[in-house]
């Protein structure tokens, strides 16, 4: 099909899906559908006379003699972006807690807390976390391939997709368009929207990997492809539901009662560990080797990693269902593979912090790497307690509790916003040719104000999780329970208060970011040119 | 017999027994004499290729 028949096809979809989404829009019978399908309907009609346009125009050749970087250099700027409105959200939430007057009336049902949980989880997580992994992946098979991206455009597709997917969410969390899944907040039609881009996303990163010009895919690869393979099953798998109505977000779950939460713990988990571990170990396996300058320590432990990581993981979900109507045995089981977990997990940041072997001098003087080795010494830190915290009796104490929250912000602050800030500033010089980052000292600044960050808010949330674990099942002498609900609340008021300081001195450090990757583009001298000339993307 | 405890027997013998081999296939394979060279290759390969894919002739080699 040559590329004049090949636009027909579009415009005859694109028009369409805008007629579609029109009449979706008016027929819409709430308010969160309404606005996704008016979000749907200017999109499609933008596309479509985008398209219109460049028909019948001569197409503009897809240069193969080099890497398609500015879709890279996109999902570097979206990272950035992503992160700091995540953080922003993580920081308004957190002082809510602290100072519940912050639920202002004017704005309940919309900006409260309930709303805007799921808002920072989804942008932390899905946003930055997912534009760094999209970015990344698509940075290293490239270079670990030395082939250009497979698809031609279709890393376009997969980069503004996402974006769509992204706003399509975060719109939904704010007027209500929720399934209540933890992690899967959002309903039918956008879980079927970002089911279609992961599959582009998975035909780019693995076309790719097939015109390689390696003999030898790079462990960085396979932790990808496992990332990106299992997150397609996961979601789909937790997002099997029938909606009440083709006019309406809300959906009816396929599963119900245990069934229903192991599902969901089976994705939630895995979410964890395929999302947020194995993704971000891909990435950990190119930077850190790329900015040490020095191979990874042993490549037969980082295939042992791999395999270890990827035979265990799936079976640790029901760890997070102990004690309740999930049979024993099943939790157990979970318990015990989450246990087994260690071992991988600490073989893993032990591969990356040995690859410093022999060069432990340069973290004196390369704040970046000392950036990454702090992400590996908080990957270390969050599977040792992680397992810990799924041993039954431990759970017991710890459930419901902040301590899980400690946990969670102790390995995604600490490991993967760590990495990904490391990862961020490797390639802001590669993907804009600089010579080197604007100023290194404000990358100190920047790993001091976050590590800093990272303490105040484990170290809270360790002390008041205890506290109102203790606080809740203390009885006394005749059996009856000491403690009401809301005097743990108010117990935990100083806690809340440092966790929230905590989150600022974050989310400062990673505007500090923003601001020196920016000079970076705009003040750090040039590369100096190379031999051959290159045309200009 | 029913469904679930058919999968459960299946799961908790044939299949265990299948997944526990591949993953002891795993070690030995990574382990295997003379795997050092090309792991030694393979962690290397970061370092080339780092501005423009590999020329056609390469893809031949």
């Amino acid at each position: 099909m040559n590329t004049g028949t090949h636009n027909y096809v579009k415009l005859v979809v694109l028009a369409l899906a805008t007629l579609f989404t029109m009449i979706a829009a008016s027929y819409a019978r709430d308010l969160a559908y309404q606005v996704h399908m008016v979000i749907f309907m200017i999109v499609a009609g933008g596309l479509f006379l985008v398209t219109l346009r460049a028909t019948d125009e001569p197409a503009k050749p897809i240069p193969t003699n080099e890497y398609f970087d500015s879709v890279v250099r996109a999902g570097v700027i979206a990272t950035a972006f992503w992160g700091v409105v995540g953080f922003l959200v993580g920081v308004v939430i957190a002082f809510q807690l602290a100072f519940p007057q912050l639920n202002f009336a004017w704005a309940e049902g919309y900006a409260n807390f309930g709303r805007l949980r799921p808002l920072h989880t989804s942008a932390v997580i899905f946003a930055f976390g997912g534009n760094a992994l999209i970015a990344s992946s698509f940075f290293i098979v490239q270079r670990t391939s030395a082939a250009r991206l497979w698809g031609g455009n279709l890393g376009w597709f997969v980069f503004w997709g996402y974006q769509l997917f992204i706003v399509l969410a975060a719109t939904g969390y704010l007027l209500g368009g929720t399934q209540s899944k933890e992690y899967a907040e959002p309903e039918w039609y956008v879980d079927i929207w970002l089911t279609v881009v992961w599959v582009a996303f998975l035909a780019c990163f693995l076309g790719t990997i097939i015109k390689r010009k390696e003999p030898h895919i790079y462990v960085a690869n396979w932790f990808l492809l496992s990332f990106i393979v299992t997150v397609a099953m996961l979601h789909i798998v937790n997002n099997i539901s029938i909606p009440v109505s083709i006019w309406g977000s809300k959906s009816v779950q396929v599963f119900s009662g245990v069934q229903d939460a192991m599902v969901q713990w089976w994705y939630g988990h895995n979410a964890v560990g395929f999302f947020l571990t194995a993704g971000f170990l891909g990435m950990m396996y190119y930077f850190v080797p790329k900015q040490a300058e020095r191979p990874v320590f042993s490549y037969k432990l980082s295939i042992i990693h791999f395999w270890a990581l990827i035979f265990l993981y799936i079976w640790a979900g029901p760890h997070h269902l102990h004690y309740t109507a999930l049979p024993d045995w099943a939790s157990t089981l979970g318990m015990v593979f989450s246990i087994i977990l260690w071992m991988p997990s600490w073989g893993g940041m032990i591969n990356g912090l040995m690859t410093l072997q022999g060069a432990w001098d340069k973290l004196r003087t390369d704040p970046v790497l000392r950036m990454m080795v702090t992400s590996l010494a908080f990957y270390g830190m969050s599977t040792f307690e992680g397992p810990m915290m799924s041993i039954r009796s431990v759970n017991s104490l710890s459930h419901y509790t902040d301590w899980t929250i400690g946990h969670v912000h102790s390995g995604a602050l600490g490991w993967n916003g760590l990495i990904t800030f490391g990862a961020l500033y490797y390639l802001v010089p590669v993907l804009w040719k600089r010579e080197r980052l604007y100023s290194l000292s404000l990358v100190s600044w920047h790993f001091w104000l976050a590590t800093i960050g990272i303490v105040l808010y484990a170290a809270s949330m360790w002390v008041t999780g205890i506290m109102e674990g203790l606080m809740w099942r203390e009885v006394d002498a005749n059996g009856f329970l000491v403690n009401s609900f809301a005097d743990t609340v108010s117990a935990k008021f100083p806690m809340y208060v440092v966790r929230g300081l905590g989150g600022v001195l974050f989310l400062a450090g990673s505007l500090i970011m923003c601001y020196n990757l920016w000079m970076t583009v705009r003040a750090a001298p040039a590369k100096a040119t190379l031999g051959t000339a290159v045309p200009a993307e | 017999m029913e469904t679930y405890s058919l999968l459960r027997e299946f799961a908790d013998s044939w299949m265990l027994l299948v997944l526990f081999c591949i993953f002891v296939g795993v070690w030995v394979w990574v382990i295997r004499p003379g795997s050092g060279a090309v792991h030694d290759e393979a962690k290397n390969m970061i370092f080339r290729n780092d501005d423009r894919p590999a020329p056609r002739e390469e893809a031949n080699k």
